[in-house]
């Protein structure tokens, strides 16, 4: 009691210093073996040395900005697809829930209790060729009579949005629930049509949940590579699957760094330009 | 190794330095509880051992390994069996970092395939224990064409667990024609977009060599970039639903797959719950593979050498290789089989006659290593 009244300042400081230490010893300290990983030359037999090989980060690039753009394509589709199926479901939750609220939200993250690659590998059944969905794509005519969708990048963008569909609706959820109701009230007391109401009241109140969602489902579906390899083929390899093969078929540990850190960089990139486009003010709300 | 101390040992002898009361678990430290050749000869109480699934023979209802049952009634030994073992390089890449670093990684036993570069890897890093050659009088069942491998040609460090062929697998109903050649799998246009070919170069390229006419135990620049171009063409034109490790298995079941590259023992365990779907070793040749124990640098040398003592009396094999559906490397197992299952030890797959072994191939060792063959593999697979 005495220390912390002598030395209130250091209080902040205190508090934060587990945190520091964790991101410190488990993030930092890697990233920077990563770091020096990435600049080593050499082979797995004789080893790998440090000599600023900053070839390997031209490599990886000219190698393999298909992989990366890619990946970067169907994360942002997927996206973009888990935004549209979340608002909605998101919405109807916490404004229409009612009673059913907290079995509706475990009912999204149910699936979750199952590990990834089984969920993924269920996928394989559900889109299997004679399977129920195939069957009516079919019928319906959105797919020929030799259509197929597994193993096509319809089938790795539909595995990936499920995937990360929780990271989505849930930060939706939260802004959405925490929206005052009198403010939409309030909009449609001044002649605002529901429309209206949505579009100047709800949807601007929901933009952090918006932000949260795309950014905690993009970033990790950009590094994905279980979809790809599950649900795709070699014409759907993304860079994590890349970066899976340099690090554990080839034991190329400088490569599989480099291409990590270039997927770092290409996703900081597009996260500092939507940050920039939306405003940053929305990222903390 | 020997006279230098892993941080575990350390630690445990630092523990056992504090307490210096434990007299027996002391002289097993002095002892230098690594084992090897002239280590500790006594038996662990506990062995670990990690493997592939379908590898051990289990009772269906008590879900208990029979084998590892009957090993711990007669020598007092508990195996603590884990199948962790599903990808080589994945498995190779989890120990990797602890065995560079002489660290344990709490095993005794581990198990890898000779048409990959990992086993040759670990032997040539130094990562494995020698064999306790003395608690293994019966190596002398080891099948001839098994006792001097390349990667450890005077079987120093590995024995082999079992062997598999890698073939042709199709499903008889829906292809309508037999499929007998990489040709018709790489070029028919009529299983066009439902063929899946394995992942590792061995398996799939080894094929692909044998239908070129050439070797695949002396693998040429050129014998490699031909068949790597026909995989590819293959593979531009569409021919390929999936390059897939082992998950081939449930698509081929369910029909997506007519027909892939497979392994016998996989198909023949299928072929019971689908009598459509048929194994063959292609016109041109098939491959053959082992899979190989090893102990892992910090295993206890001598229960796993006690351990694979006991897996090499025909007796004890015949029981194992009855069940596990994939070839048995101990002389004199089928003949101990046929009296108590005259019709497994009379399947051409897991007991194969002379005429089928001289049917398959083992891959050239050197380029399993060679690090631009295997660039050039993975870009076929798109990464």
């Amino acid at each position: 009691m005495g220390f912390f009244h002598r030395h209130r300042g250091l209080t902040p400081y205190l508090l934060l210093a587990p945190g520091l230490a964790w991101l410190a010893v488990f993030f930092l300290v890697p990233l920077g073996f990563l770091a020096y990983q990435s600049l080593q030359s050499g082979n797995f037999d004789v080893g790998y040395s440090f000599d600023w090989a900053w070839g390997n980060y031209w490599d990886a690039l000219e190698r393999y900005h298909e992989q990366l753009t890619r990946s970067v394509v169907y994360a942002g589709l997927a996206t973009v697809f888990a935004l549209l199926i979340s608002y909605p479901l998101a919405y109807w939750i916490a404004f229409r829930g009612g009673r059913w609220k907290n079995l509706l939200l475990v009912m999204i993250i149910a699936p979750f209790f199952v590990t990834y690659l089984i969920r993924t590998l269920a996928w394989q059944t559900i889109l299997a060729d004679e399977g129920p969905v195939v069957g009516i794509f079919r019928d319906v005519g959105i797919l020929g009579d030799g259509g197929r969708l597994l193993a096509t990048s319809t089938a790795v963008v539909a595995g990936i949005t499920y995937n990360f569909l929780p990271f989505m609706a849930l930060p939706l959820y939260v802004s959405l629930e925490a929206i005052d109701h009198r403010l939409i009230e309030a909009a449609e007391d001044l002649y605002a049509s529901r429309l209206q109401a949505f579009l100047r009241v709800t949807l601007p109140l929901s933009l952090p949940g918006v932000v949260a969602g795309t950014l905690l489902t993009f970033i990790p579906a950009a590094g994905d590579f279980i979809n790809a390899e599950l649900l795709g083929t070699p014409k759907q390899a993304m860079i994590g699957n890349v970066i899976q093969s340099k690090f554990l078929e080839l034991t190329d540990y400088p490569s599989a760094a480099s291409l990590s850190f270039t997927l770092m960089a290409v996703i900081l990139v597009l996260i500092a330009i939507y940050a920039r486009v939306i405003g940053t003010e929305k990222l903390t709300g | 190794m020997n006279d230098m101390l892993t941080r575990d040992e350390l630690l445990r002898r630092a523990a056992l330095g504090a307490g210096l009361l434990s007299m027996p678990g002391l002289l097993a430290a002095c002892g230098g509880g690594n084992g090897g050749s002239g280590g500790k000869r006594e038996l662990a109480k506990t062995m670990r051992f990690s493997n592939w699934t379908y590898y051990m023979d289990v009772d269906e209802k008590t879900k208990k390994w029979l084998t590892l049952e009957a090993f711990k009634k007669e020598f007092g030994v508990d195996v603590k069996y884990t199948e962790d073992v599903d990808s080589n390089s994945q498995f190779f890449g989890k120990i990797q970092g602890p065995l560079s670093r002489d660290q344990s990684i709490d095993r005794d036993l581990i198990v890898l395939t000779d048409n990959e570069r990992f086993l040759a890897t670990v032997i040539d890093k130094g990562w494995a224990e020698k064999l306790d050659k003395d608690a293994i009088p019966n190596i002398e069942n080891l099948v001839d064409v098994q006792r001097h491998p390349g990667f450890d040609p005077d079987r120093e460090y590995s024995l082999p667990w079992c062997s598999g062929m890698t073939g042709i697998a199709y499903n008889t109903k829906l292809t309508k024609q037999p499929v007998t050649s990489m040709e018709q799998l790489l070029e028919d246009k009529a299983l066009k977009g439902k063929v899946a070919i394995l992942n590792s170069f061995a398996d799939t390229l080894g094929l692909v060599i044998l239908e070129n006419g050439d070797d695949p135990g002396k693998i040429t620049d050129d014998s490699f970039s031909r068949a790597l171009d026909r995989v590819q063409a293959a593979q531009d034109a569409g021919q390929f639903r999936g390059i897939t490790g082992n998950s081939y298995t449930g698509p081929l079941a369910s029909g997506d797959l007519l027909a892939c590259v497979g392994w016998s023992g996989d198909i023949e365990q299928l072929h019971l719950d689908n009598p459509d779907l048929t194994w063959v070793i292609p016109k041109a040749g098939g491959m053959i593979w082992t899979d190989n124990v090893l102990i892992p640098k910090g295993g206890d040398a001598y229960t796993a050498s006690v351990f694979m003592n006991y897996i090499y009396d025909p007796e004890v094999a015949a029981k194992l290789y009855g069940h596990i559906h994939y070839i048995s490397p101990v002389k004199g197992s089928r003949e101990a089989l046929i009296k108590i299952d005259p019709e497994t030890a009379n399947n051409e797959l897991f007991f194969p006659t002379e005429k089928t072994l001289s049917q398959v191939h083992l891959v050239d060792p050197a380029a399993l290593k060679n690090q631009s063959y295997n660039e050039q593999w993975q870009a076929v697979l798109g990464v």
